[in-house]
């Protein structure tokens, strides 16, 4: 069973307690949010990194050198 | 340490760990809080450490930036949680984060700046920069941090720490 500690900043007591089922669902809910977050992100470095390839794909197809398409971009 | 730096209350994880440490009725007497934490998850797939004011909600009331550095890349995220030392990197390395929280008793939005570092003693490690807002004008008397992944294999372990101090301005 999962536990919180709490602390009463008043006494200085620490409980440590099983967490309630409204409070697992919550903590539930939150870890889908997160999950579903991290995996926005991870697409969305993922799109730019592959825009950012195309891209550069393209100006060397065009005929710049590496070193142009970095003075250019920043890359 | 400035002397006026309080020590508010303390606390370290036990054996079997904890999912959350939460710093209840928080007194109202200084000007800000510092908050300082070192801990390891148990999980080995996430690193999200949340942290969660009075009873509000963790995604909606707050927004913010991290700073991503590795030593090899820099990258900004708009999260509400940072990185923290999981149960598959070197054995026995905590995390640490350090959060300021200023003007906490205020009645307007409240800010939390801070730094964390994942901790490894390996080549991979992340350093976060955490600037967040907390969008309630309420007083903060409670503190939650914890961490999770989609499971309940993720929690504090035994030896993690967390100290909460207070800061009077004079």
């Amino acid at each position: 069973m999962p536990t919180k500690l709490i602390v009463d900043c008043s006494t200085g007591q620490v409980q440590e307690i099983a967490l309630t089922a409204e409070e697992i669902a919550e903590r539930e809910a939150m870890a889908a949010e997160y999950a579903a977050q991290k995996a926005q992100e991870d697409a969305e470095k993922a799109a730019k990194a592959a825009a950012k390839q195309t891209a550069q794909d393209k100006l060397k197809a065009l005929g710049l050198t590496d070193l142009e398409i970095a003075a250019i971009t920043g890359a | 340490m400035a002397t006026t730096y309080t020590l508010i209350s303390s606390v370290t994880v036990g054996s079997g760990g904890t999912k959350t440490i939460t710093f209840d009725s928080i007194p109202q007497t200084y000007t800000d809080l510092v908050l300082l934490v070192s801990g390891r998850s148990s999980s080995t797939t996430y690193t999200g450490f949340f942290i969660k004011f009075n009873n509000s909600s963790w995604t909606s009331d707050v927004t913010g930036k991290i700073l991503l550095g590795n030593g090899s890349s820099a990258s900004s995220v708009s999260d509400q949680y940072f990185s923290w030392a999981l149960n598959n990197q070197t054995a026995s390395v905590f995390g640490s984060a350090q959060l300021y929280i200023p003007n906490y008793t205020g009645s307007n939005h409240k800010t939390v700046s801070g730094d964390s570092t994942q901790e490894n003693n390996a080549t991979s490690s992340t350093s976060s920069l955490i600037a967040w807002k907390w969008a309630q004008t309420a007083a903060i008397t409670k503190i939650e941090i914890g961490n999770f992944d989609g499971g309940f294999s993720d929690q504090f372990v035994e030896y993690s720490t967390a100290y909460l101090y207070g800061i009077s301005n004079a």
